[in-house]
């Protein structure tokens, strides 16, 4: 089986910052490959290189085993491509339906006017969000009314129902609880399930851990590798992400407990 | 967490459950709605007998509400769609000196005084969009310029013309033309006159209109209000554009990632409102006659009051064209019942104020059960 991407020796230099300095990952269909890396590893310029809003100084970038350029995040968008920002481009203020279809409102004409076929957005809204775990209390309830890990499963529905092939989670699971990450990290399981490449940029090994098949660590714009799930343990991920040494000792002053 | 609970009850526990009654309470427009029956209530107990309800009466309060109505449609979509513009006053004034001036002073066909005046304001409305998306200043500073510049041209133009500040003679002019009624005639005379006759409507008893029904057909400034207020409403609530609209206000940046135009979003509501606006200028100045450089004074406060009455946020991101409409009814309906019961004129503002801050208290404690915000 090939890889739906495959990004390979990829370096990025902004001025004189060498942000990446030759990064390869590769993601199959229906796998979830972890990108792990401390603050300033490079994940971030990773990933924007992937969704195309950065080109790559030097490397290639093969989608379906095609030599791919992304122009910008539309031609990414278009290919398949989808992000979940840790900004989300959700609004609070309107319903969890609106949402989902902004900028993609389905139209139904009437005597010639397109309107908002509201009732298919409904539909299609609360069978999408169902089949990802969350019930509703209805298509219209406002997105702030929804915890931090519900808006995330309803960026990631809206990204899968959309046609996504790679779906890239940046930091999903930063900012919430115990329950609501469980919540997200089993919507990245089903996701998986339904053959979707997911990315999925963590700092946090145990959550990497818990629905990785892959894991690939970034360290100072540069890959220390990529292993499968079962050949590599918590605690070598979690050296490698902080640079070996500085980590052991730290651990050690902390009691074992980072 | 217990192993047996299945997953379709786990999400439900934190559903609470909610009344039918309190599902339909719920909404947006609540505090105008609410507003709306407090105000008629009062008028009915205090000033029933004064004239306030019958056909003329009516017709009166219709009017002025009319008016409000047309300038809080622009208003009310450009504020949801995350702007103000404050030069709606000042384009009033602009406006309907413009008409006056084309076909009173240069003496052009009326229909096309009107036709070039509409092209002019919408143009100046997207003039305002156009700085305020290109510079991101905040569209209160900019409007505010375009309310001092607009407003100076109503005065000076006149001035050097035609050495008045009020020109009139509109009425002479506009006889037989074919755009004029559209914005100063009444429709269905026949019907009012039926309505004379059989009695709906009171008849003239004396004078040279004897028999003829005091109220002698629908004018065409409520019927724009009517049809702008349903567009209004249609446009936000059954349309891509309306979906786009929301989120331009909601939150531009998410807007744009998501693949809203919403430049484009925010010039074409500027001009909507600068549109509303010269609507309202041509309907006043058919049924004046005549153009004034103070005409419009302080409407652009008047039209963000009625929005923010019928449940909008100043914000941006989240309000209602029917709340907005309600909103100018009660404002008109006040204006004129005080008058009708006797009150003291300069009482107008107390009530107004009482009103403006109760139904914003109660559309913000409204909003936040809908929106979840904190």
């Amino acid at each position: 089986m090939n890889p739906i991407i495959e990004m390979r020796d990829i370096q990025k230099h902004f001025g004189s910052v060498i942000a990446l300095a030759g990064v390869s990952v590769d993601v199959f269909a229906g796998e979830c490959h972890c990108l792990l890396g401390d603050n300033g590893a490079g994940k971030s310029t990773f990933i924007k290189t992937m969704s195309g809003v950065h080109k790559p100084t030097a490397g290639e970038i093969l989608f379906e085993g095609q030599p791919m350029n992304f122009a910008n995040p539309r031609d990414a968008m278009d290919a398949g491509i989808a992000t979940v920002h840790q900004h989300l481009a959700m609004i609070p203020l309107m319903s969890v339906s609106r949402n989902f279809f902004m900028g993609n409102e389905p139209v139904r004409k009437t005597l010639g006017i397109p309107f908002f076929d509201h009732e298919q957005a409904n539909d299609v809204t609360m069978e999408e969000m169902r089949k990802m775990g969350i019930n509703l209390r209805g298509p219209d309830q406002a997105v702030g009314t929804l915890s931090g890990g519900e808006r995330q499963t309803v960026a990631i529905a809206r990204a899968v129902y959309f046609g996504a092939k790679i779906l890239i989670l940046d930091e999903p699971t930063s900012a919430l609880g115990v329950r609501q990450t469980a919540n997200v990290l089993a919507t990245i399981d089903k996701v998986r399930k339904q053959g979707i490449g997911v990315v999925f940029i963590t700092h946090n090994v145990r959550h990497a851990m818990a629905v990785g098949d892959r894991f690939t660590v970034l360290n100072r714009g540069k890959t220390l590798g990529t292993a499968k799930r079962g050949e590599i343990k918590h605690e070598e991920l979690q050296d490698m992400m902080a640079g070996g040494q500085e980590m052991v000792q730290l651990e050690g002053s902390l009691g074992g407990t980072v | 967490m217990s192993e047996t609970q299945p997953t379709a009850a786990m999400a439900d526990e934190r559903i609470k459950q909610r009344s039918r009654l309190r599902e339909a309470m719920i909404r947006p427009e609540l505090g105008g709605i609410v507003g709306t029956i407090a105000v008629f209530t009062f008028f009915m107990l205090f000033a029933f007998d004064s004239g306030m309800f019958n056909s003329q009466g009516i017709m009166n309060w219709s009017q002025v509400s009319a008016q409000f109505m047309i300038i809080a449609v622009g208003a009310c979509l450009l504020m949801i769609a995350g702007e103000f513009d404050l030069s709606v006053g000042s384009m009033i004034g602009f406006a309907g000196m413009m008409i006056a001036i084309f076909s009173v002073t240069l003496g052009w066909p009326v229909w096309m005084s009107i036709l070039i005046t509409f092209a002019i304001c919408i143009a100046l409305g997207a003039v305002n969009g156009f700085i305020v998306i290109r510079t991101g200043l905040p569209s209160f500073i900019v409007t505010l310029a375009f309310l001092f510049i607009l407003r100076g041209f109503t005065i000076y133009f006149p001035q050097t013309i035609e050495r008045k500040t009020i020109i009139g003679g509109i009425k002479d002019v506009a006889e037989g033309d074919w755009l004029a009624p559209v914005f100063g005639g009444k429709l269905f005379p026949g019907l009012f006159n039926w309505f004379g006759e059989i009695g709906i409507v009171d008849t003239f008893e004396r004078g040279t209109r004897a028999g003829q029904p005091v109220v002698d057909g629908l004018p065409m400034l409520i019927v724009w209000a009517l049809l702008l207020v349903v567009f209004g409403h249609v446009l936000l609530t059954k349309t891509r554009f309306g979906n786009w609209i929301y989120a331009a206000g909601g939150d531009a940046e998410a807007a744009r990632n998501s693949g809203v135009p919403v430049a484009r979003v925010k010039i074409l509501m500027f001009m909507f409102t600068a549109f509303c606006a010269t609507v309202f200028a041509t309907c006043q100045v058919m049924e004046f006659g005549s153009a004034g450089a103070d005409r419009g004074l302080l409407k652009e406060f008047e039209a963000i009051i009625a929005v923010v009455i019928g449940g909008a946020l100043l914000t941006g991101g989240y309000g209602s064209v029917i709340g907005a409409a309600l909103g100018a009814l009660i404002f008109g309906v006040v204006q004129q019942g005080l008058f009708f019961a006797g009150v003291e004129s300069s009482l107008f503002r107390v009530f107004l104020g009482v009103i403006l801050l109760g139904a914003v208290i109660l559309n913000t404690y409204i909003r936040r059960i809908i929106t979840g915000e904190k």
